[in-house]
């Protein structure tokens, strides 16, 4: 089985790398890109049967550092 | 008085600080990360600058697992002395022995540069070396040193004077121009600028010496 982790910065929190993205977006002509955020995923293969509660203990521990980004899990 | 320099794999100034706890007169032991124990009556941690495991996932968060970081929380937790600079910072950030997070620089570009500090607190052993207010310039070299706190906790760092050093003019982003926080027991201290890297006559540049100098004798007469 495997977990899908998205960690993206929080609501809040300057992403200047989201802004240069914007930025380059706006200079190849395309128009109505307000916002641009970007995050990271993280794919985990796993013993059958983990849960999805050790999963987010993972990215409290590890995977995400909470005073900065928040995180989605998906297991599938 | 004993510092132990605690070295990760792509730990770069992990010599730099010894040189400079040394020449403070300082004994110093270096401590690989992998070890479970500080050295016998080790005074005072020193968390070196560099690029701790290539810097991977973020700054700091695979260092801030170690082997080595239980005993050096319990070390702190025990009121001893940590001294995290740069990557260090990064740590102890990332570890919850300082509060908030280094993001990338606002402008995106790795800064390496002296760049001016104010003082901006007094009664540490860091600090006190210092006049209160005192400019002084010391190098920085980093790409993720833009210092974020919520607007509580930066509240709280400065009603409690926790705020170390601030820029002059903050070349990364840092919130309230924070260079560097204490611990709320003063006995932590984690900056970005490189007082190692401007504490002998050759570096051109010696402020960085008169931090280790009030350490090591503060340390001694305790």
């Amino acid at each position: 089985m495997k977990a899908r982790v998205t960690v993206m910065l929080k609501d809040g929190v300057l992403d200047p790398q989201g802004e240069a993205i914007r930025h380059a977006l706006g200079a190849l002509g395309f128009d109505g890109v307000g916002g641009v955020r970007q995050g990271k995923v993280i794919e985990l293969d796993l013993a059958d049967g983990t849960s999805e509660e050790e999963v987010a203990q993972m990215c409290e521990r590890l995977l995400a550092n909470t005073v900065i980004e928040s995180y989605r899990i998906e297991m599938v | 008085m004993k510092a132990a320099v605690i070295v990760f794999p792509g730990s770069n100034c992990d010599r730099d600080l010894a040189v400079a706890f040394r020449a403070a007169g300082l004994q110093v032991e270096m401590v690989w990360h992998k070890d479970q124990t500080l050295p016998d009556g080790t005074d005072l941690v020193g968390i070196p600058g560099g690029f701790s495991f290539g810097d991977y996932l973020r700054c700091g968060a695979i260092a801030a697992n170690a082997p080595i970081i239980g005993a050096v929380k319990a070390h702190a937790d025990r009121g001893g002395h940590v001294l995290g600079l740069c990557n260090g910072f990064q740590v102890l950030t990332e570890t919850g022995l300082l509060p908030g997070a280094l993001l990338r620089n606002a402008g995106l570009k790795y800064i390496c540069r002296t760049v001016g500090l104010q003082v901006a607190t007094q009664g540490c052993v860091y600090t006190d070396g210092y006049k209160p207010g005192e400019e002084i310039a010391l190098p920085i070299a980093h790409h993720d040193g833009n210092y974020f706190a919520d607007p509580a906790t930066l509240d709280a760092l400065e009603a409690e004077n926790r705020v170390a050093f601030r820029y002059t003019d903050t070349p990364n982003g840092s919130a309230r121009a924070i260079a560097g926080v204490l611990s709320e027991n003063r006995r932590v201290l984690g900056m970005m600028p490189h007082p190692e890297r401007a504490s002998e006559p050759a570096h051109g540049n010696e402020d960085g010496a008169r931090l280790f100098a009030h350490l090591a004798q503060a340390l001694t007469a305790a």
